[in-house]
């Protein structure tokens, strides 16, 4: 491959994805017109709750969605400009592990119990850069040494590792290749802290070496405040905020953002009482029209029941939100 | 205030076919009436076994429990059962720990059913009282749990630790599975509770910010044994021992101008089965020497702040 590190611009650009699970006569509205871009380099941090449909993007991205159920039904996904969603089926593996690669939530089940975790990092190499089986092993075990495991282990089996060293494999089996862009999707959420600081610090040493771009998806903000320059906020489907790490933690527009981060108990503030956001996320299957966020929302008005308007502030940072519409004035806080 | 809880060297060992597993190791600390103590620490560290232990789903190995000044470790039968009204728990995955096949009325009604102590019309006049207290909604009286948000199947299990009136309560991870926006509900109801009903709780967690902000003690567990405890704000003032040091900066804050420095360990967990005497943090401490090899005792550092560390004082002069 051409120098990694010459790679620059544009990578990923996500145009008005939607994405819809059909089955038994249900509707699920799993993604709902989410944009975003990338560059190569970047590190773009996806938060949300459970169910708001960030592991969809993710899939979606990689073409990897089961159909049935899942119904691509609108958008486009360019990679360095060219539409994913045109490529034929049987050229995307291709580019699935090459140059687009995600790393699963779970490192107990990601990995093959019956194959020897060398044999699993080589897997990729061996069928994408269509090299000798010695020279493969030869990069394996280099990428094995590259996530911080000792190469006596690659003829280990993943039982005999620990969580953490298992999510190091799973890293390197992503990282084989030297893909553009690695989704990881709660790459940290098994782990315990110390061992996903150990973690997070080798992928965000790895990124920056390989000038690559990073996708990762997590409900914990710490862990995007930590490694992300971006971040999306996603809420049924939707990205409802998206901007600069610093524009979105220390100026959040989104009420839903401002909830969130109002309902976490605090490292160095005292407070007596937690102000939780009311109610619960909005059934897939029955999303409101308008604010998707409107039942719950303590700023809403008529006027959110009905449209709901994308909010430029310039300088990339955005929010899909009446709030800050002319029509409404002032706007919240 | 009184003890309400005294813990002297207690010890939970497992046998394995490789030899003991020390899960409790000579863990001795109060919990005071009316206070939450936050037990934190990593997977495998204890602190669920340490829970269920003073409960009594464990059998300790050694050492005492103390219930209100009364040893608890060696009582009767009946005894044990009138003590199991006063000490409940909270589960950690409220998907599990509720039978599938039981409507949220009827696992509410079971301890109490069980327990013969309430008519029938009072048991009723109960459930309606306990659903109202955690915020479950009566028309939810008929519903299975799979019918239920994970919020709600806390509230469910909420209701059922309390029908009995009890005194202690451990909650065991209770909000891990929870969405931020839904922890806080629960966070908030579970100190509604404690102050309403003078509850004392064991707080077991391995959420540092969580802890932080319910608990009056914390006490911070490492392969089954205490490396340090004391009042809950002074430990993120101060985090005297190496290892809390560590952890506490393995938590990624979502405080940008955080200047905290990130010290990063090498290694993970060593096997908790048949561990050696010394400090069990050693292999991973950037400090351990020779003494280390040694082993550790829990000392008073400052007033009321406990470490079991023997190089305490040259580290943080």
């Amino acid at each position: 491959m051409e120098n990694a590190n010459q790679k620059s611009g544009r990578l990923l650009s996500v145009q008005n994805l939607s994405v819809q699970y059909e089955a038994n006569n249900e509707v699920v509205k799993a993604v709902n017109g989410v944009s975003f871009d990338l560059n190569y380099g970047e590190a773009l941090g996806l938060v949300g709750e459970t169910g708001a449909g960030k592991t969809t993007i993710a899939k979606a991205i990689l073409r990897i969605l089961p159909d049935p159920p899942a119904k691509l039904t609108g958008g486009k996904i360019l990679l360095d400009g060219e539409n994913l969603l045109d490529v034929p089926a049987d050229k995307m593996p291709e580019i699935r592990g090459q140059r687009i690669s995600m790393v699963f939530q779970d490192p107990m089940t990601a990995l093959n119990p019956v194959k020897r975790v060398g044999w699993q990092i080589a897997e990729g190499i061996r069928l994408h850069e269509h090299c000798s089986k010695a020279e493969a092993n030869e990069r394996a075990k280099e990428i094995l040494k590259l996530v911080g495991i000792s190469e006596d282990r690659f003829r280990e089996y993943p039982h005999q590792f620990s969580g953490g060293m298992k999510q190091r494999v799973v890293i390197a089996i992503a990282l084989a290749c030297n893909p553009d862009l690695l989704i990881a999707d709660e790459p940290t959420s098994a782990l315990d802290v110390t061992i996903q600081a150990q973690v997070l610090e080798m992928m965000g040493e790895l990124q920056k070496a390989k000038n690559s771009a990073l996708i990762l998806i997590t409900h914990d903000f710490g862990v995007v405040a930590k490694s992300c320059d971006k971040v999306g906020v996603v809420y049924a489907g939707e990205i409802i905020e998206f901007g600069t790490i610093r524009q979105v933690f220390e100026e959040p527009k989104h009420p839903y953002t401002k909830g969130l981060f109002e309902a976490i108990p605090s490292m160095s503030l005292d407070v007596d009482r937690l102000s939780p956001i009311r109610g619960l996320p909005p059934d897939p299957t029955n999303l409101p029209s308008g604010c998707k966020f409107a039942p719950r929302c303590k700023y809403r008005t008529e006027r959110c029941r009905q449209a709901v308007d994308e909010h430029d502030f310039g300088d990339g940072h955005r929010c899909r939100c009446c709030m800050y519409s002319e029509e409404h004035g002032e706007g919240g806080k | 205030m009184a003890k309400l809880i005294e813990l002297k060297h207690l010890k939970k060992y497992f046998p394995t076919s490789k030899g003991a597993l020390h899960a409790v190791d000579d863990v001795t600390f109060d919990i005071e009436e009316g206070t939450t103590m936050g037990v934190v620490g990593e997977s495998g560290c204890g602190k669920s076994t340490l829970g269920r232990t003073i409960i009594h789903l464990h059998e300790s190995t050694d050492g005492q429990i103390f219930y209100r000044g009364k040893d608890i470790t060696q009582v009767s039968k009946s005894e044990m059962s009138e003590l199991r009204h006063k000490m409940q728990i909270i589960f950690q995955d409220p998907n599990s720990s509720l039978n599938p096949r039981m409507t949220v009325e009827d696992t509410i009604r079971e301890p109490m059913k069980l327990s013969k102590r309430f008519s029938r019309a009072e048991i009723d006049d109960r459930v309606n009282e306990l659903m109202h207290r955690v915020g479950i909604d009566r028309r939810m009286r008929q519903a299975y749990p799979h019918e239920l948000d994970g919020g709600r199947r806390q509230r469910v299990g909420i209701a059922r630790a309390l029908a009995m009136d009890p005194e202690f309560i451990v909650c065991d991870e209770p909000v891990s599975a929870l969405d931020v926006s839904i922890q806080a509900q629960i966070l908030n109801l579970l100190q509604d509770l404690q102050r309403d009903h003078h509850l004392t709780y064991m707080f077991v967690t391995h959420d540092m910010s969580v802890v932080r902000h319910l608990s009056d003690n914390i006490c911070v567990m490492y392969l089954g044994q205490v490396v340090e405890i004391c009042e809950a704000k002074e430990i993120f003032r101060r985090p005297l021992h190496p290892y809390t040091q560590v952890l506490l900066s393995a938590i990624p804050s979502t405080d940008l101008n955080d200047q905290r420095e990130r010290i990063i360990t090498k290694g993970e967990l060593s096997s908790p089965i048949n561990p050696k005497p010394g400090c069990r943090f050693a292999a991973r401490c950037a400090y351990a020497c020779e003494k280390c090899m040694q082993p550790q005792q829990l000392a008073e550092v400052e007033p009321g702040h406990h470490v079991a560390c023997c190089r305490i004082h040259e580290l943080n002069q």
